[in-house]
């Protein structure tokens, strides 16, 4: 059975502005997802390399098995080799190595230059299978393909969509007195990056778009700090916030309509709610002589989260998506900014200064209770995948004697993490994006 | 009398046609005695018309410009301290002299928090400044205060000398 899906759109736009720009796709940076650290319970998984992977220009086994174990709920068993989808395993030799799965696969170019993906998993336990795949497609679908097996895999095994499929949005920086900043468009291990805007002037807070179309963020390309939103797959943008003084920190309605903004149009900083197709009135929510700001919306869209200093330093407090009473919500420590809600409302993951390091933490809303997540100091910016189990975020590791701004990916219980690094520059910024497309069934 | 002046050389004249023989003149035209007409004052001299074709030179003043200025803050404060009250003082004379000149100013952070938060920490440094022009007579519409939180920094050092350079204001022309 063969089945095809609409072909994602590749972004190839790069807004080129005065100078040397980058190639718009990132074919020459590398990302090297290093997955360190060991979950609670982990299943594991043998996958064997696909019949005909190692002529084809994607390894669609590496891609599945790097994805399942960044994912924190698996674990690769090694040594499974020269098996494909045809073959009816050797259980014992297969259960003796430690797996209860087995993926197994080939990966054929067809004469019309299109690849002939087939893949099966096995119940080792049972020695039963669990379900296949047949796909034809592209050479450039070849890594989506990959992140959509490894999506079928992950539910199929706990029941749970995973996030392999979906894109990261994050921000680059390049070295030097004339830095260059890209707003970059990834598969969520950072492989396959799109350019979708180069600028000479730094770009901040990117923020995925409820439908995954759009993104808004804060360009410094005026010399001042100005909100846009971004149509990904067009290159088309309109400015929403360009009013006098600063604009910024946007974040999304979860229906998609709204935006709630920082402006200092009436001086200080304060936060306001505006129409994301732009034009109109902004609507003033929050009103205090202190600072106000990184507002995001509650899942059920009917509180905002947001920074404040008003007790004396930055907090984290709730209120009305409409304005009105803001209640306290962080008490660790006095500065706490930077709050990511998690899909189901219950955890609020942070930035938290903890004796002058700068740390993510998550924090149970439930029961108050706060956990450091990360051996870090100079954490920043999280965001929550879209199913909830994964926090990326961006932080600064030792790299040849200077600090290097990097990407990380943690488990919920700071267990299993995945680090993403450029060859060069730094990179920031993250914002994980939603599902996205069909899922394998 | 112009009526017997034209009889007398009607006159005249036909004497000298009706007789065309030589006619001894025994009169002689009588001579009209009239009072002199007075002679109106004769009109004053035109004036003296001066058409200067000198050229004096004039150098035209060079535009007005605001000299740009730096203001630093402590670590965690957007306090404008009191040594920078001259630095301020001169701008505000320019900005109030020349009432069409506008000042852009942006606040800093160093690069130590979160990038939102720093923006608005820079903001809250601008506004500071902003403030003390106006109440040194500048007017809201000559400023802009905008912030650039960590993301311009004069120095990327994160030493603590560094950090007290990133820690700024610029005031400029926009």
């Amino acid at each position: 059975m063969t089945t095809h899906f609409s072909r994602r759109k590749i972004i190839t736009q790069a807004a080129s502005l005065a100078g040397i720009g980058l190639a718009s796709t990132n074919s020459a940076a590398q990302f090297r997802v290093e997955v360190s650290g060991i979950g609670a319970s982990q299943l594991p998984i043998a996958i064997a390399a696909f019949k005909g992977d190692d002529l084809a220009p994607q390894k669609i086994a590496a891609i599945v098995q790097a994805d399942l174990l960044r994912s924190g709920v698996f674990r690769a068993i090694e040594g499974v080799t020269g098996l494909d989808e045809t073959n009816r395993p050797d259980w014992s030799r297969i259960r003796a190595l430690g797996a209860d799965t087995l993926l197994t696969g080939s990966n054929n170019r067809l004469a019309d230059g299109r690849y002939d993906v087939r893949c099966r998993l096995w119940d080792a336990v049972r020695g039963a299978e669990l379900g296949v795949q047949n796909l034809v497609v592209t050479t450039a679908e070849l890594r989506y393909t990959a992140h959509r097996i490894a999506d079928w895999i992950h539910e199929k095994l706990t029941g749970e969509k995973g996030v392999a499929a979906t894109r990261i949005a994050y921000i680059s920086k390049t070295s030097g007195a004339t830095p260059r900043f890209n707003l970059w468009v990834a598969d969520s291990d950072g492989e396959g990056a799109n350019s979708a805007l180069a600028s000479g002037e730094p770009i901040i807070s990117p923020a995925w778009s409820p439908n995954g179309q759009q993104l808004a963020y804060v360009s410094f390309e005026s010399r001042k700090p100005v909100v846009y939103v971004h149509e990904v797959a067009t290159g088309r943008r309109r400015v929403v916030a360009d009013f006098k003084g600063s604009n910024s920190s946007p974040a999304w309605s979860p229906d998609g309509r709204n935006l709630v903004v920082t402006l200092s149009r009436d001086g200080g900083s304060q936060i306001f709610l505006l129409n994301a197709l732009g034009g109109g009135e902004p609507r003033k929510l929050s009103s205090s002589l202190y600072i106000d700001t990184e507002a995001v919306f509650s899942t059920d869209g009917q509180s905002l989260y947001f920074v404040s200093d008003r007790g004396g330093s930055p907090q984290i407090y709730r209120m009305p998506a409409n304005g009105g009473a803001a209640q306290r919500i962080s008490f660790s420590g006095n500065y706490n900014i930077s709050p990511a809600i998690s899909p189901n409302g219950k955890q609020l993951a942070f930035i938290s200064r903890i004796g002058g390091a700068f740390k993510l933490v998550l924090q149970d809303l439930a029961s108050g209770t706060v956990q450091p997540l990360t051996e870090t100091a100079a954490d920043e910016s999280p965001s929550f995948s879209a199913n909830g189990r994964q926090i990326i975020y961006a932080t600064q590791i030792s790299n040849g004697g200077r600090w290097q701004e990097a990407l990380m990916t943690t488990t919920l219980d700071g267990r299993v993490k995945s680090k993403l690094t450029a060859a060069l520059g730094d990179i920031r910024e993250p914002d994980w994006g939603v599902f996205q497309g069909s899922a394998l069934k | 009398m112009k009526h017997s002046k034209i009889l007398l050389l009607a006159f005249s004249a036909a004497l000298l046609v009706a007789c065309g023989t030589k006619v001894p003149i025994t009169e002689q035209a009588p001579v009209l005695e009239r009072a002199p007409e007075p002679v109106a004052p004769p009109p004053p001299p035109p004036p003296v018309d001066v058409t200067p074709r000198d050229v004096r030179p004039v150098e035209a003043p060079a535009p007005a410009v605001l000299k740009p200025a730096i203001v630093y803050f402590d670590f965690d404060s957007y306090v404008v301290k009191p040594e920078y009250q001259g630095v301020l003082e001169a701008q505000a004379k320019f900005l109030t002299v020349n009432r069409t000149a506008k000042v852009s100013l942006g606040g800093h952070t160093d690069d130590l928090g979160g990038r939102e938060y720093n923006l608005s920490l820079g903001q809250k440094r601008a506004d500071a400044v902003k403030r003390s022009l106006s109440i040194l007579g500048v007017n809201e519409s000559q400023m802009e205060a905008v912030s650039f939180g960590k993301e311009k920094p004069a120095i990327t050092a994160t030493d603590d000398e560094a950090r007290a350079k990133n820690r700024r204001v610029e005031l400029s022309a926009p």
